[in-house]
């Protein structure tokens, strides 16, 4: 900053008048209490690293039991195609039904979400004018405040006899689709507010030079502001999507309880998130092998977001425009 | 100092059973102490459960441990002595039995409930009426797993059967598993919940399901569900799972009686006498509560006589060491009760 702050000469003089009237503070205590303050605010910023580490060792831990356990392996938990802990002549413990289950639910909310978030985004940031926008994003931020156990209800009363109202297409009573839908409207203020954020940040004179070229609103949205806002809208959706993934109580409730690879979402399918629940809160014993499977399903629940983070991260950085 | 307070422990002891024996039986409750050792069967564990806690409300300082070993491995633990209560979701076997009177161990059996089991259509299924033992098992069992309808009665149409199921380790799962899948396996492709609310609400909302659950969750759904009658294999007559079906035993196999077994001597302890008491009074009331079916009074007033006389024995083994079937108030008369 080239430009010099206006400085009151009597401020220079004052200090060591001021100082002087003081006794002085030993230098040695304001050294503990500087380490101490240090020290704490150090702890503070641990605090959440260190939760994430004891969960992922409290997972590792518990996964090797599952896998020191008679009728698991790990190669037949990766690459097995059949999951029934608790039923059935053999237990199979095959992760792929339940990843299926998973995947079906994240691809549909996320073909709800992506959408609906984005353009929404665009209306507030580009469209909108001002006092609309100051009702509509507070509005459409209490949206994410309902709680899921709602959302469940509302796929499993409402989504549902509604998917059956439409001929030709046999739902089941729990089922994917559904669920999907739910979290995708679950996922929507997350995505429709990061990105709006992501668009507000790019700066006005792109704008205005794209106007000046004879740009309609249209065209400086979808070729200027979107193309430059990318990184934040990829960071958004991917977030959106990991949301999709570890929501837990929509899909308990809404898309039902077998594990089973299908490619119809309009059957009844589990999660790997509806599959912990399910076990968590039944009265199965705390030391059978399908209590510890719980936790091999968390930690694949936890490695397949953190490569979705990782693979975020690497889009943000190639796709990131830098303008200032 | 040691024989002083043996000494006070007799007294207490000695007062504790005067206590309970006369009116001032309720003075005395909130200062009894001790320990009632209860184990056996999961079925019945969520009535003794019940009673433990609200038992401690009344006695606070008497400590009910309640612990789930299976019907088998309760009464392992009650004839040689170990614990006071057995826990069962069946008669004592002839060889519990001589095992108990070979320790020297006595016992009171106490019905306590009905455990029943109601299988389920929708309200829209017209074929499905009546089942028979054989075609449960084609439908639940995993060797046969019927996959269509008409695969169980080729009359029936050609429609995927979808199954809702209770959770697997709840009782109603293992007795049903006792009956259709005792030596095999349920089939594993059905859709299992805890919740007795999704199983209704899966059922009632697909037409070509079928699910079961406790006998008194369906009498509160009556309205959105249809019952299965189930044939009686002895009658081959097919029965509606009502009270009176099930009291009169007629709903078989998939109803059951549930039992607590009292060691004889355990009983002379007050704490264990006024649990026992306690849990006999309150065991319609807390067995509705769990999910299953009371009793008739009758059988509740023979039990707490039985209790009162400190009647020992069986009244489900015949003087060969044969078990009984049938209804309760036929079985369970104090004349039938023998060592």
């Amino acid at each position: 900053m080239p430009q010099a702050r206006a400085v009151n000469p009597q401020m220079l003089l004052e200090p060591p008048r001021l100082l002087a009237e003081k006794p002085f503070r030993a230098l040695a205590w304001v050294r503990v209490q500087e380490l101490f303050i240090k020290t704490l605010l150090v702890i503070c910023t641990l605090f959440s690293v260190l939760i994430t580490l004891a969960i992922i060792v409290l997972l590792a831990v518990e996964t090797l039991k599952f896998f020191q356990m008679p009728g698991t392996s790990v190669s037949g938990f990766l690459f097995g195609t059949k999951w029934n802990p608790l039923l059935g002549e053999t237990k199979h413990f095959g992760i792929w039904p339940l990843i299926s289950g998973t995947l079906w639910i994240t691809v549909i909310a996320m073909a709800v979400a992506m959408p609906l978030g984005l353009i929404t985004a665009v209306f507030l940031s580009e469209y909108s004018p001002r006092r609309l926008r100051a009702v509509l994003k507070p509005t459409l931020e209490l949206l994410a405040g309902i709680p899921t156990v709602v959302y469940g209800f509302f796929a499993l009363t409402f989504i549902t006899p509604l998917l059956r109202t439409i001929p030709g297409l046999e739902v089941d009573i729990y089922n994917a689709l559904s669920a999907g839908i739910a979290v995708g409207i679950l996922s929507i203020p997350t995505i429709s507010s990061l990105s709006e954020d992501a668009l507000q940040a790019v700066p006005r004179s792109l704008r205005e030079a794209a106007y000046s070229l004879g740009g309609t609103r249209f065209d400086v949205s979808v070729k200027v502001v979107i193309p430059a806002a990318l990184s934040g809208i990829v960071s958004a959706f991917l977030l959106g999507a990991t949301r999709a993934i570890g929501e837990t109580m929509i899909v308990a409730l809404a898309a039902g309880n077998r594990a089973r690879i299908s490619w119809n979402p309009t059957v009844e399918m589990q999660t790997m998130t509806g599959y912990i629940a399910q076990i968590a809160k039944g009265d199965v014993s705390n030391f059978g092998v399908e209590y510890y499977s719980i936790y091999a399903v968390a930690a694949t629940l936890f490695a397949m977001t953190l490569c979705l983070t990782i693979v975020g991260h690497i889009i943000r950085k190639r796709f990131r425009e830098a303008y200032e | 100092m040691s024989f002083k307070s043996s000494v006070g422990v007799l007294i207490l002891t000695l007062t504790g059973v005067l206590a309970v024996s006369n009116a001032r039986a309720q003075d005395g409750l909130a200062n009894l102490t001790g320990k009632v050792e209860i184990d056996g069967s999961s079925t019945v564990a969520p009535i003794s459960m019940a009673a433990a806690d609200s038992f401690s409300k009344k006695c606070p300082k008497v400590s009910v441990p309640v612990l789930i070993s299976g019907t088998g491995g309760g009464f392992k633990r009650f004839v040689i002595g170990e614990i006071d209560i057995s826990d069962a979701s069946r008669p004592i076997k002839k060889a519990e039995r001589d095992t108990a009177t070979k320790n020297g161990i006595k016992f009171l059996e106490l019905p306590i409930a009905y455990d029943g089991l109601t299988v389920v259509v929708h309200k829209n299924n017209s074929w499905c009426k009546q089942l028979t033992i054989d075609q449960i098992k084609k439908i639940f069992r995993a060797d046969t797993a019927a996959k269509k309808w008409k695969d169980v009665d080729p009359s029936w149409p050609d429609r995927e059967i979808k199954i809702f199921a209770p959770g697997t380790d709840s009782g109603t799962f293992d007795f049903f598993k006792e009956v259709v899948a005792a030596d095999g396996a349920i089939r594993d492709d059905i859709s299992v919940s805890e919740d007795d609310q999704q199983l209704v609400v899966g059922v009632s909302e697909t037409e070509s399901a079928i699910g079961f659950f406790g006998v008194a969750y369906y009498m509160q759904n009556t309205d959105k569900l249809s019952a299965v009658q189930i044939v009686n294999p002895q009658t081959g007559k097919p029965v509606s799972p009502t009270v009176e079906a099930i009291e009169s035993g007629e709903y078989a196999p998939l109803s059951r009686p549930l039992f607590i077994y009292v060691n004889a001597k355990s009983v002379t302890r007050p704490e264990v006498k006024v649990f026992v008491q306690h849990y006999l009074d309150q065991a319609a009331t807390l067995a509705k509560s769990v999910g299953y079916v009371a009793l008739p009074s009758e059988a509740y007033t023979r039990a707490k006589d039985v209790l009162k006389t400190r009647k020992t024995g069986t009244s489900y083994l015949d003087a060969e060491g044969k078990a009984k079937h049938g209804a309760i108030l036929d079985i369970y008369t104090t004349a039938n009760i023998a060592d």
